[in-house]
């Protein structure tokens, strides 16, 4: 009977976060510290013709002004300006600031004012003068489809049967294009960065999803080992992937601390953060679905163009996971991308999945109405227990159920599908439904667990905390499974002097890092064991490992009532502590099975058909992801990833004056995400899972899939409620005119 | 942020004359929109004198109506009785502007100065004849989905963007500003804020130094029958794409006096006489509305991305009238 696994705990951090104990990246004390602040371009595209830091330099406080003139020699790898052949093995090409008088992007960064206090370095900043040769900037998706191009066009889409001819024989088919904004993370923390050098070393505070992968960063930027970097990010304010590659500010703070022999800080504005981390990509989809009379699937053919920077092919995975949803004999999917003068896109809570299944569920809804088949009804024909290209069974897809569970408790039998059929007052009221799809992935991660004889644990490991409550399901992990005490265990994450664990991002943590603890305490109880063992009264002579558990201190013989106390025990053998330092990685059982976690939404909307203006009046989200560790921080996960379905649906765009390639919206004043006026009742629920074979512990994603269904079913409600099909997010009141 | 000398106002004179004696000076008093746009250069006063310990907040009635202080907060402006009982409609407009923690510091003076939220005024490395006069106008041919569909000029199609105002045209409401001369003058609202023309760098008629000390309503029979609607892109937080203040007063079954003021749509709340007009003797019909929703947006000229205020202002017109009469509480 499990002591922590699968109840409520409230977070292990939430006393510091709500006392301001819990330090963020730009929140660390370090002394003689100095403040950069970020200069940025005013054009979108051309170079630099000459910089002026004259009136910057002579401003009180200030102590330098780092700009490419200045920039120490040799600059990090300046991977933009190599030509793709060049370039080809350079694995890091994110984007470097002052490494040249090359302009790819407006707002990019052209200097770093450097003070003795943060007021002082931003007045300065707007004294440093840059005239420019301009270029025409091409920041537009939608007018430069033509140019789009895949990523390896060495490997070409792969059909799966023969769609284009299925499609053509079909008796029944829809097609359609979507397109989805530019959408921006917009964490509560800005990112920011304190550098400081003792003689080659280098320790930099950061917010940071992954600290080994800024650590390389950092690494190659200053050639040096990688370990004479230290990365340390125990906080995250938010992050939802804008914190996952390597951003530019920090190597840009490390070399300023370099070049002024002091620690620096630079934390970006908010405008700044919407050139500095990247993005969720602008992306056009083409859908077409093709079936018989009786709802069968008979082709699936899915194109997906998104933007890019000018230096780097960044294309989003939006046609993969939808491709694997449905029984569909025939299909087609590409994913392409166009190079754009904008900075480089980057992975955005669902990356892909969210904005390929917008368009393949508005698309399934279309073809219920075509059909005249409940729109649940065809996603139940078409339903797949195998993964359609491999023809693996899933180790586990309770889809089905979410779809009773939802439906039943949205009361969905009572949905008249007529367009503009229901209404409250004179509101109309609109029922939509999707579905949410994401991966079960596992990516090797190490972490140390060192039990203490004084009855303690002390558990470690790189990984980030960006909101989902990692510090706490590891904290209930290893207390489960070394039988202590939750308050007896003490985790500590975000710094690379841990073992190594991947980024936090995919929502693969707790399957990572998660196992990777539970056989580190496996190890622990084995050696445990193996200490009794070596003591005459030991109870386990004849025991296997697996008829052993840990429980109150004790190491316990199951179904007996003969245990070993295992911190007298420690102390009769000297030994102050037993560490285990442990890599899971995923088991090759996996390998014979589709893995993936699914999830179906039910929403409401209200609709006023005066002004256009939609309201989620409700919302029911039934997830089926495996084993849920802690539904308190579970529900919350998924309750989050409701309102960001809500943001995307209805609220979210960047906006780009194409003509200077420049975003208009930096801010949070223009770029709208939901407040809680917006949000009204959402309700989540699980279908647990038992499945062994993603990872011990039986944990599938499910940070991201929370919003993945969300943006699609809210579209299909507000067609229900209008008549309306908008095709183009957000839906704005204006398109409901 | 540009350094500034910044000193406390004793009393409103003085801090008339203070200003008055140096043109980049400026008056603080909340701060909610003058510090955001200082920190991003957009506003650089050499000097700013802090009026808000001034002796301005009260709220009391007169012999002819009601005196709401200069400095009262939005929110105890919205919540006082007599503004509640006799001018709901200004506690609508300000309680949909805004959120609660901005409400909390903005006072009402300060809300007659907010400046546009166009995004090419809030961009320094934009064209704004607005914020610098003679550099272009980067939204009449860029993004202007937010911009003025009536009384815009070349030189400038952003939109007064508050809510407060609104009310207060329909209202008939008075400006009192002290001068340097220590008198004070009378602005009639619809005098208070003007049209971009040729210089839309400057957003109303008072002059420099000149200090809001009051807002004065007269008595009016339009607490039954008004109200404020606000369409925007998100329930709270967000500025209108279009809004209406309509107020109607009955006599029989026959409309005796009507306002609507549309916002968002000018450089000015649009108090649209042709509209009220089309209202007066009509008994309250949905055609009677309409006819007045065609007459206020007939000189509309929408630009490339805001077409959709047009359609949207007429149907906001009906909408707000037929809840006014219902004497619904937005």
């Amino acid at each position: 009977m499990a002591r922590y696994i699968g109840k409520e705990m409230s977070r292990v951090d939430g006393f510091a976060k709500v006392t301001g104990r819990a330090k963020y990246a730009a929140e660390f004390k370090v002394p003689n510290l100095a403040y950069g602040f970020i200069v940025t371009s005013t054009i979108g595209k051309g170079t630099i013709r000459s910089i002026d830091t004259t009136e910057a330099s002579r401003a009180p406080g200030v102590i330098g002004v780092l700009t490419h003139e200045n920039y120490p020699k040799p600059a990090p790898p300046a991977a933009p300006e190599l030509k793709p052949e060049e370039n080809r093995n350079v694995r890091d090409k994110s984007f470097r600031a002052l490494v040249s008088n090359q302009i790819f992007f407006n707002m990019q960064p052209i200097a770093l004012v450097l003070a003795e206090s943060f007021e002082q370095a931003r007045y300065a900043a707007r004294l440093v003068r840059a005239t420019y040769n301009e270029e025409k900037p091409m920041t537009d998706l939608e007018s430069s489809l033509d140019k789009a191009r895949l990523a390896n066009p060495s490997r070409p889409p792969r059909p799966r049967g023969n769609p284009t001819e299925a499609f053509a024989a079909a008796p029944v088919k829809v097609e359609a294009e979507y397109t989805i904004p530019i959408e921006h993370h917009n964490p509560m923390e800005p990112h920011g960065a304190i550098a400081f050098w003792e003689g080659d070393k280098l320790t930099v505070f950061d917010k940071s999803q992954g600290v080994y992968v800024v650590r390389q960063h950092l690494a190659t930027s200053f050639h040096i080992p990688p370990e004479n970097v230290q990365v340390i990010s125990p906080f995250v304010g938010g992050a939802f992937g804008s914190a996952l590659r390597p951003n530019y500010y920090p190597a840009l703070t490390a070399m300023a601390a370099r070049v002024i022999q002091r620690p620096v800080k630079v934390v970006y504005t908010r405008q700044q953060m919407f050139t500095g981390h990247g993005y969720r990509p602008h992306t056009w989809q083409k859908v077409s679905l093709a079936a018989e009379r009786s709802g069968k699937l008979t082709a699936l053919i899915h194109d997906s163009k998104n933007n890019s920077s000018s230096f780097e092919d960044y294309v989003e995975n939006t046609t993969g996971m939808p491709r694997t949803l449905y029984a569909c004999p025939n299909a087609l999917t590409s994913a392409q991308f166009v190079h754009t003068d904008m900075s480089t896109p980057a992975p955005m809570r669902a990356p892909g999945a969210v904005s390929g299944m917008f368009a393949l569920e508005c698309a399934m809804d279309e073809l219920a109405y075509a059909l005249q088949i409940d729109p649940l009804e065809l996603r139940l024909i078409n339903f797949t227990d195998v993964d359609p290209d491999s023809g693996k069974p899933y180790s586990s897809k309770a889809l089905r159920e979410c779809y009773r569970l939802g439906a039943e408790k949205f009361g969905w039998s009572k949905r008249n599908p007529e367009p503009r059929s229901m209404r409250d007052g004179r509101l109309l009221v609109g029922w939509g439904m999707a579905t949410g799809i994401w991966g079960a992935f596992q990516q090797p991660a190490s972490a140390r667990v060192a039990l203490k004889s004084d009855g303690t644990a002390h558990v470690s490991s790189a990984t980030a905390d960006i909101g989902p409550g990692t510090y706490t399901v590891m904290t209930l992990i290893a207390a489960e499974y070394l039988g202590l005490n939750a308050e007896k265990v003490k985790f500590e994450l975000g710094d690379t002097r841990f073992p190594r664990a991947p980024v936090q991002g995919g929502s693969f943590t707790t399957a990572s890092v998660g196992s990777a603890i539970y056989e580190a305490a496996q190890n622990i109880r084995q050696k445990l064991m193996d200490l009794a063992n070596k003591e005459a009264s030991s109870p386990f002579k004849t025991a296997k490992i697996e008829d052993t558990e840990l429980l109150d201190g004790k190491l316990v013989l199951k179904g007996s009532s003969q245990s070993v106390d295992i911190f007298a025990l420690m102390r009769r053998n000297n030994l102050p502590e037993l560490v285990d330092v442990h890599e899971a990685r995923p088991s090759r059982e996996r390998e014979k099975y589709a893995t993936g976690a699914h999830g179906a939404q039910f929403v409401e909307v209200k609709v006023d058909p005066a002004t256009g203006v939609v309201q989620v009046t409700r919302a029911i989200e039934v997830t089926a992801c495996g084993k849920i560790m802690n539904p308190k921080t579970s529900h919350s996960q998924e309750i989050g990833g409701v309102v960001w379905g809500i943001g995307m649906a209805l609220q979210e765009a960047t906006e780009v004056d194409h003509r200077y390639g420049r975003i208009m919206n930096p801010n949070l004043q223009h770029y709208h995400v939901p407040v809680s006026a917006d949000i009204h009742e959402i309700e989540t629920m699980f279908v647990e899972e038992d499945d062994k074979v993603v990872n011990p512990l039986g944990v599938k994603g499910m940070g991201e899939l929370g919003m993945v269904g969300i943006p699609a079913a809210i579209a299909n409600a507000v067609f229900h409620a209008t008549g309306k099909r908008i095709r183009d997010l957000p839906i704005t009141p204006d398109k409901l005119l | 942020m540009k350094s500034f000398k910044y000193s406390v106002a004793k009393e409103p004179t003085g801090a008339a004359r203070t200003v008055s004696a140096n043109p980049t000076a400026k008056f603080l008093a909340g701060g909610t929109n003058l510090v955001d746009l200082m920190k991003e250069y957009v506003e650089r006063p050499s000097e700013v004198v802090d009026v808000s310990r001034l002796n301005l907040a009260q709220i009391r009635e007169t012999s002819n109506g009601i005196s709401i202080g200069a400095l009262a907060k939005n929110s105890d402006t919205a919540n006082h009785p007599l503004v509640r009982q006799n001018y709901p409609l200004l506690s609508m407009a300000i309680l949909a502007g805004a959120s609660a923690q901005l409400r909390n510091m903005a006072t009402n003076g300060g809300n007659l100065m907010q400046r546009t939220r166009c995004q090419y005024f809030y961009d320094t490395a934009m064209p704004c004849n607005k914020r610098e006069p003679g550099s272009g106008c980067g939204a009449l041919e860029g993004l202007n989905r937010i911009h003025a569909i009536l009384g815009h000029s070349e030189n400038c199609v952003a939109t007064y963007p508050g809510d407060m105002a609104n009310a207060l045209y329909a209202l008939d409401a008075t400006i009192r500003v002290r001068g340097t001369n220590g008198r004070d003058r009378l602005i009639p609202v619809q005098d208070f804020h003007r049209l971009p023309g040729d210089t839309p760098q400057k957003d109303n008629n008072l002059a420099h130094g000149e200090l809001i000390v009051a807002i004065e309503i007269p008595r009016n029979n339009f607490a039954a029958k008004s109200y404020y609607l606000k369409v925007r892109d998100r329930a709270s937080y967000a500025f209108a794409l279009v809004s209406v203040a309509a107020a109607l007063e009955m006599r029989g079954d026959a409309i005796e006096r009507a306002r609507v003021v549309l916002g968002s749509v000018a450089h000015k709340p649009w108090r649209s006489v042709e509209a009220e007009r089309v209202l007066i003797g009509k008994p309250v019909t949905v055609e009677t509305f309409e006819a007045s929703a065609e007459a206020a947006l007939k000189d509309a000229k929408p630009l490339e991305h805001n077409g959709y205020k047009v359609e949207l202002g007429k149907r906001s017109i009906v909408l707000a009238l037929q809840r006014a009469m219902s004497g619904e509480v937005a």
